[in-house]
């Protein structure tokens, strides 16, 4: 299965560097566009909160940061144990 | 009477001749039977069927109304898909546990009385353990022994709680039963563990991952599922629910950002989607139980496609750790494909199928002003996009290229991804071909612009957190090993209950070889060899140690053992004792 790979061959699409940056300034756009929908838009909502600008995004981007420190550097150093802590 | 036969039985049945047929045969028979217990299921109209007496209780095979037939449009479904993703397993105990476990969850769905309920629901809990034991894996065989112990358990809370039940109220029927009496506390603490509950959910995220590539297929769809089914039916409401499903939204995706092995991610995120279900139950209105139910379905199809894809990169590369997996998508493409479906389903991404069940639920709780758990739903909305979302497809074929070059899934295999998949974008496009199933009318409309606009932002804002934190290097890199969960409790518990019964128990052994057996009984030995002289010695010692004075002592003792030996006491010493002993005695009759 595992054979010697000629690099310049067999990196695609998503390999090259110059792709991912494409890809990457692509999604940063969207986000942008995504945003500012808020200015032409009025959600009618349920909670007043929900009306604010860029709610949504705020709370999905800072719930995501939240999730992963407190994931890192407080529930890994609890619970991560060595593959053979059972055993 | 009816042409047809009771629901589970085609399934349950069907599945022995999958102990003999081999090859082709048992391929057709295999794809053959859900289609032909589907069929049979058309065939029975609305209410209740086959019902007959058993000890003076009314046994119901067959209550079909809607709740119970969308459950059952499902399990035919995945029972189907499932069975053609495992055509490639000449496994007799897999073909026929799988199968016995998908009719047995049917059998649950469709029992209109508590007895035959508990039949099929301990059918579950063996069939199960079937599918993880036939990994035959150290690992799978101790995973399997737990899974077993903790249902059973659980199975016997829900017996206990049934025949209390039945019991007091006198009748068996399955229907509404809510939070009233102690057997229906029992009931709901034994569904609780079937629904893997916050502290009971350990043995989904350590059996799961341990089972067979297929097996896995079938345990993510029914066991959750069915028990989801339970609460649906019979704890509409129930505030308690509210929480107990926000706290199963909420926990896992901690666990599924630092876990490594890919399934055990899927198996939390698992915990996570039917967090979202008991939820919808717990706030029991028309739109929450239509949500809930409506979310079971579609979860079934887009977690058993999340399981099958992993399913497949583990079938060709023999790995699932997303430490040994990466840059799959130049070998798996249409695997990789079906991947990102499953993946924007459960992100509840506009167009796929979580979308249309998920914000009902969301606005349910809204509805209902639950700030607080819409809070932590949103949260978990976010957070299910983070680890289901993206980690799955990205650390399976996208991030480093592992080097890794293998052949595209089998056909078979691709097939049902396909099917799933398709049915995944289907319901999400077309979501009124499943509102009209569910058990309460609904003009429901998912797709207002002010849903698709926040949860378009939702989504592409949680993507952004990644992606900054991954080129940040805060996105923490994964790392091969465990991590503790509650099932510590009785996988360390085990040895923790050990050492300190050894202490404790043997500490008290020793204590009383050491005093009572050595200490106290040679003493008392030595005293009635001759307890008069004893007494006597005694006596005369403490009257040295009272007056201070030794010197009557050696004349003392030598009388007392001349006493002794010859048996000569003054009268005067029995007299005193004669008296001493009357005078308690009267003391004690006269008192």
């Amino acid at each position: 299965m595992k054979q010697p790979i000629d690099i310049d061959e067999e990196l695609r699409m998503f390999d090259k560097p110059k792709n991912v940056k494409r890809l990457l300034i692509i999604f940063f756009t969207l986000t942008g566009v995504v945003l500012a929908i808020d200015f032409f838009y009025h959600k009618h909502a349920i909670f007043p909160w929900e009306e604010y600008f860029g709610f949504y995004a705020v709370y999905g981007f800072v719930a995501c940061v939240i999730l992963v420190i407190v994931a890192k550097y407080i529930l890994r150093p609890l619970v991560m144990r060595k593959e053979d802590y059972y055993d | 009477m009816i042409n047809a036969l009771p629901p589970a039985t085609i399934l349950i049945l069907g599945a022995l001749p999958l102990i003999f047929l081999k090859g082709k045969a048992k391929a057709v028979w295999m794809l053959l039977l859900p289609v032909i217990s589907f069929a049979n299921l058309l065939a029975i109209p609305v209410g209740s069927h086959w019902t007959f007496g058993f000890l003076g209780f009314e046994i119901v095979l067959g209550k079909v109304d809607k709740l119970s037939l969308i459950f059952g449009y499902i399990f035919h479904i995945i029972a189907f898909i499932s069975n053609l993703y495992a055509l490639h397993v000449d496994d007799r105990v897999q073909n026929v546990a799988g199968t016995i476990y998908a009719g047995a969850a049917l059998g649950v769905t469709f029992a209109g009385d508590l007895f035959s309920l508990f039949v099929f629901w301990e059918t579950l809990t063996i069939s199960a353990t079937f599918l993880v034991l036939a990994r035959r894996t150290e690992a799978a065989l101790g995973a399997g022994a737990r899974y077993f112990m903790v249902h059973v358990a659980g199975g016997l809370c829900l017996l206990a709680g049934i025949l209390i039940q039945v019991q007091t109220t006198g009748s068996a029927a399955f229907g509404y039963i809510g939070l009233e009496s102690f057997a229906s506390y029992l009931i709901f603490i034994g569904v609780g563990v079937n629904c893997a509950w916050p502290f009971m959910h350990s043995w989904l995220v350590d059996a799961y991952p341990e089972a067979t590539i297929t097996g896995t297929i079938y345990l993510s769809a029914f066991t959750t599922k069915t028990a989801i089914y339970f609460l649906a039916r019979a704890y509409p409401g129930t505030e308690a629910l509210i929480w107990i499903g926000a706290m199963m939204a909420g926990f896992p995706i901690f666990y599924a950002v630092i876990e490594n092995d890919l399934r055990r991610v899927l198996a939390y995120s698992l915990i996570n989607q039917v967090g979202f279900m008991v939820v919808g139950i717990g706030i029991g209105t028309h739109l929450a139980m239509n949500g809930a139910i409506a979310h079971a379905f579609n979860d079934i199809l887009f977690k058993g496609l999340l399981f099958m894809t992993m399913g497949a990169v583990m079938y060709r590369t023999g790995k699932i750790n997303a430490t040994d997996l990466g840059g799959l998508y130049k070998s798996m493409p249409w695997t990789c494909g079906f991947c990102i479906v499953g993946a924007a389903s459960i992100s509840a991404f506009p167009l796929f199928s979580g979308f249309v069940s998920k914000s009902m639920v969301m606005e349910a709780a809204a509805h209902g002003d639950f700030r607080f758990i819409w809070f932590i739903l949103l949260f978990a909305s976010a957070g299910v996009f983070h680890h289901a979302g993206i980690k799955i497809p990205f650390f399976a074929f996208f991030s480093h290229d592992s080097g890794i070059r293998c052949k595209e899934a089998p056909k078979h295999m691709l097939l049902a991804m396909g099917l799933t998949a398709f049915l995944c974008i289907f319901i999400g496009s077309f979501p009124n071909f499943l509102y009209t199933h569910l058990p309460f009318a609904t003009d429901y409309n998912p797709y207002s612009a002010g849903h698709v606009i926040a949860q378009t932002q939702l989504l592409f804002f949680s993507a952004l957190a990644f992606t900054l934190l991954l080129l940040a290097g805060i996105y923490p890199a994964e790392i091969r090993s465990v991590n503790i969960d509650a099932d510590i409790i009785y996988r360390k518990g085990g040895r923790w209950l050990y050492r300190a019964c050894d202490w404790i128990f043997n500490g008290i052994n020793d204590f009383g070889d050491k005093y009572f057996v050595k200490k106290l009984s040679s003493s008392v030995n030595d005293f009635f060899s001759d307890p008069a002289r004893n007494i006597q010695i005694h006596g005369a010692r403490m009257m040295v140690e009272a007056t201070g004075d030794e010197r009557p002592l050696a004349g003392r003792l030598r009388a007392i053992d001349q006493r002794t030996r010859n048996n000569t006491y003054p009268i005067g010493g029995g007299v005193l004792m004669a008296v001493l002993f009357l005078a308690v005695v009267s003391f004690l009759f006269f008192y």
